[in-house]
């Protein structure tokens, strides 16, 4: 091997700021990653969708960088750069030749802290972000999730989208968006990783450079809306134009850094298929759902997802109903297979070839500096960085106890939100004042 | 950048089988594991007009079990070793994809040989298929971008062409598809001459060679093999376009343009430079900074230019406001009208040629990414130190060219439009 890969080094400074610093010399490429502990869970009522906006803004210039400049600048060496919002984080990138990772470390610093939230940029890209979540609104399956977990979630601000409610999309102000942003955006509250081709030392000082002068913010208010106990299963119905139908099965489950959540990631794996944090994922022909759904020519798809959360999330599963078969059958052959796992019916060479797969897809996830970097501040942020480095070896000690006790405590029938899609013909709804 | 560190002659090894196989390797030792990628003249081109979806179907069903192995078989052994294969059908070729453990690399082009040469196309198998595509097909005729995009296809190449019928054919076409159409499309299509095969990844160069000849090298095939129906596309004498209401709809989808250049004209990089100037550089080039940025019209408003061996499109596609479609379909032209005036700055050239050299190192940070360069290589014969020249190509490509390659294809009076959303306001259809 002529690559060198180095150990992850974390270090804060004194502002505050987290770094996680990874030396990978596959490539000579390198990709800079800042993340602002600040998503959706942090928004409430009237200001759904805030975080996004920010995000949005960030795009939009600084004294030093007017809006645009920065577009061309990392074109024309060569690299990407992008922004993501989601419930617990936000977070931006750039991916460069390594040789120009201080232009992506000079952007970050330089937004951090000098957005400029001009009023006419914030009017303009109103109209962009209501386009985007209408184009979200000509899937059916965004009606869906976002019913199915407005109901599993009443209290928590999961309960609302990432993208936010309409309503607030048309009041939100430029104000409030720049109090967010002052609120959210500090050293204290962030995450900043490189992984690539550099040298740590190096790299270190000129961060030290651009970030320690940056102040240290009030730290930002808890999230304190914490779900309570759910009391029975929820049901939710979506009708509207379409030519399928779709289930969407949410169940009740822990956060990332609870000792279940691995435990429960199994049993994903063994009902919908293998995907792993930090890898692509394979099919999933011989997983059972696969098998009791697809195979048997009810559904033409299912899937699963156990998605890394700061708070109690959700374990999903999201079906695609066959055309010419009903929802009514395909949940029934949905439940008898879900109640079979629940009952302890889950064998070691289910485990074992789960822990395989986990392998195996770790080892795709370690070719692209981009997606090593991500998932350090993705994990960092929920668990701390260690979550990922050592997923395999926690996978490795799960035992079949373990997941057939974790199968039997999530996967009960009180503690899940079923969503239904029903297609109907007639044409627009009624349409509401606006 | 050093261009002796790019994939070139010196570290990629070439082996053309006997029975005419071509087979590319390169060895990338960081992480364990292996990508194999490549093609066959299969597509959706030979498709009969009244068979449409035929090649899309037959190439989704090899995976479904061999004389060999069923279909339970071929998917625990991929799955079990956490490796993954797919076959998809495309315009002019079939491709596949496959990733595994490096150890497991004969496993995958075993899976690989035996699919593509013994598909038993079981009768159970093609109708769970079946079933699967007309869902997805009814599913796609919700997407307003799908929808927008296959009239455009039918506006921009009408007559017959190939181009512009659905790639994977209609819930009706694929009904009528029989197994014996697949059989029949297998035996006379999928043939190993002119396929290409591309292994790179933790495995020595030679060694993969020797695995894809073990593999494929006693496949023969006797029928002369059907030549690559790739008709010219004529420019569009009259601007054509086409409105598809969709009820319950937010957002509505446009994508306009006409025929473009093949990978092979010789003004191809002319015309890539001028449709990233256009629709790609920064936040989406001229038209993104106009639509999107300045006016605030769309979340989406990006050009692109397919290629390909034949006059692929080259079109301009936007989501927007059904009350902003107008507005946005003026500005479009606008900015197409200027760049065809007066083509592109000098700094917009320098811009988006820095950005083409400069971006290699990620295009090729990844096996995926390495295994797709070389593959392109060897589709369009652009030899095994296109990479090293690749930059003096570049570079070579003068303002003059830009502007003459974007006028001998663009023009703001004479394009295929379609649109796909609810109904648009004012249009007096509201409410029927």
């Amino acid at each position: 091997m002529t690559g060198r890969t180095t150990q992850v080094t974390r270090y804060v400074l004194d502002n505050g700021l987290t770094i996680l610093l990874k030396e990978v010399h596959t490539a000579p490429v390198a990709s800079w990653w800042v993340l602002y502990r600040v998503g959706s869970r942090n928004e409430r009522t009237g200001q759904t969708g805030i975080s996004h906006w920010v995000e949005h803004m960030l795009f939009k210039g600084t004294p030093r960088f007017p809006a645009g400049t920065l577009d061309e600048a990392i074109e024309r060496v060569g690299g990407v750069w992008n922004a993501q919002t989601s419930f617990d984080y936000t977070a931006y990138f750039e991916t460069l030749p390594a040789q120009h990772i201080g232009l992506a470390l000079e952007i970050e610093a330089d937004r951090m802290q000098n957005a400029l939230f001009d009023p006419a940029e914030v009017e303009a890209e109103r109209t962009v972000i209501i386009s985007e979540r209408q184009g979200s609104e000509n899937s059916p399956t965004f009606w869906l999730h976002e019913e199915t977990r407005a109901a599993a979630f009443r209290v928590h601000p999961y309960h609302h989208p990432i993208i936010g409610d309409m309503a607030d999309l048309h009041t939100i102000t430029r104000d409030e968006l720049y109090a967010h942003y002052q609120t959210y955006y500090a050293p204290n509250n962030a995450v900043a990783v490189a992984v690539g081709a550099f040298d740590s030392a190096e790299l270190l000082r000129q961060i030290e450079t651009l970030y320690s002068a940056i102040p240290r913010r009030p730290d930002p208010p808890p999230v304190t809306r914490t779900e309570p106990p759910q009391q029975g299963e929820r049901t939710v119905r979506v009708e509207r134009p379409g030519n399928a139908s779709y289930i969407y099965l949410a169940y009740r489950a822990p956060e990332a850094a609870h000792p279940d959540w691995i435990r429960l990631a199994v049993v994903d794996s063994i009902l919908a298929g293998a995907s792993a944090p930090g890898g692509d994922s394979i099919g999933n022909r011989t997983s059972r759902l696969y098998r009791a759904l697809v195979e048997t020519e009810l559904a033409a798809g299912v899937g699963g997802g156990l998605y890394p959360s700061v708070d109690p999330y959700l374990f999903s599963i999201m079906v695609t109903v066959r055309d010419g078969r009903t929802p009514e059958e395909v949940q029934d052959a949905l439940d008898r297979e879900i109640a079979r796992v629940s009952a302890g019916e889950v064998s070691q060479a289910e485990l074992d070839k789960a822990k395989k797969q986990a392998r195996a897809l770790f080892a795709y996830g370690t070719e692209s500096v981009t997606g090593q970097a991500f998932w350090l501040a993705f994990a960092e942020n929920f668990a701390g960085y260690s979550w990922y480095e050592d997923y395999l070896s926690r996978l490795d000690a799960v035992t079949l106890d373990e997941v057939q006790d974790a199968a039997a405590r999530y996967l009960r029938r009180s503690q899940r939100t079923v969503g239904w899609f029903i297609p109907v013909d007639e044409g627009d709804p009624p349409r509401s004042a606006s | 950048m050093n261009v002796a560190t790019l994939p070139g002659p010196h570290d990629i090894a070439r082996r053309v089988l006997p029975n005419g196989i071509a087979a590319l390797a390169r060895e990338n030792p960081h992480a364990p594991s292996v990508v194999i990628t490549g093609l066959l003249n299969a597509g959706s081109i030979f498709d009969p007009p009244d068979r449409a979806g035929l090649a899309a179907f037959a190439a989704a069903a090899l995976l479904r079990g061999t004389f060999q192995r069923d279909f339970a078989a071929i998917h625990e052994l991929l799955e079990s070793n956490g490796a993954s294969l797919t076959i998809g059908g495309g315009l002019h070729s079939a491709s596949f994809s496959g990733k595994s453990l490096a150890e497991d690399l004969p496993l995958l082009l075993d899976l690989l040989s035996d699919s593509l040469r013994n598909p038993s196309f079981e009768p159970a198998q093609v109708e769970r298929l079946r079933g699967e595509i007309v869902t997805g097909l009814k599913i796609r005729e919700q997407d307003t971008r799908y929808v927008a995009g296959r009239a455009f296809r039918a506006l921009a190449y009408s007559d017959g062409h190939p181009y512009g019928r659905p790639m994977g054919g209609t819930p009706e076409s694929v009904a009528a598809i029989t197994r014996d159409d697949l059989v029949a499309f297998h035996r006379q299509h999928y043939d190993p001459r002119g396929m290409i095969v591309v292994v790179v990844g933790a495995v020595a160069p030679e060694e993969a060679l020797d695995a894809v000849e073990r593999a494929l090298a006693d496949w023969t095939a006797d029928a002369a093999p059907a030549p690559l129906p790739v008709p010219g596309a004529p420019r569009l004498d009259r601007t054509r376009t086409e409105f598809v209401a969709m009820p319950g709809k937010s957002q509505a989808d446009l994508v306009l343009g006409v025929p473009g250049p093949s990978r092979l004209a010789p003004e191809w990089h002319a015309a890539n430079l001028a449709n990233h100037i256009l629709g790609v550089f920064g936040m989406y080039g001229r038209i993104g900074a106009e639509v999107r940025e300045r006016r605030g019209l769309a979340y989406y408003s990006y050009s692109r230019l397919d290629g390909g061996p034949g006059p692929g499109p080259w079109r301009v596609i936007a989501g927007v406001n059904p009350a902003h479609v107008e507005q946005t379909i003026a500005a479009i032209r606008a900015e197409i009208r200027r760049f065809l005036d007066a083509g592109p700055t000098s700094q917009e050239l320098v811009d988006s040629k820095a950005y083409f050299i400069g971006r290699l190192p990620l295009q090729l940070e990844d096996n995926e990414g390495i295994a797709g360069a070389i593959l392109s290589m060897e589709r369009y014969g652009l030899g095994l130190d296109y990479l090293q020249r690749y930059a003096s190509l570049i570079d070579a490509v003068s303002e003059a060219d830009v502007l003459d390659a974007a006028r001998r294809y663009l023009d703001p009076d004479r394009y295929a439009l379609a649109v796909a959303g609810p109904a648009l306001p004012g249009d007096g259809e509201e409410g029927v």
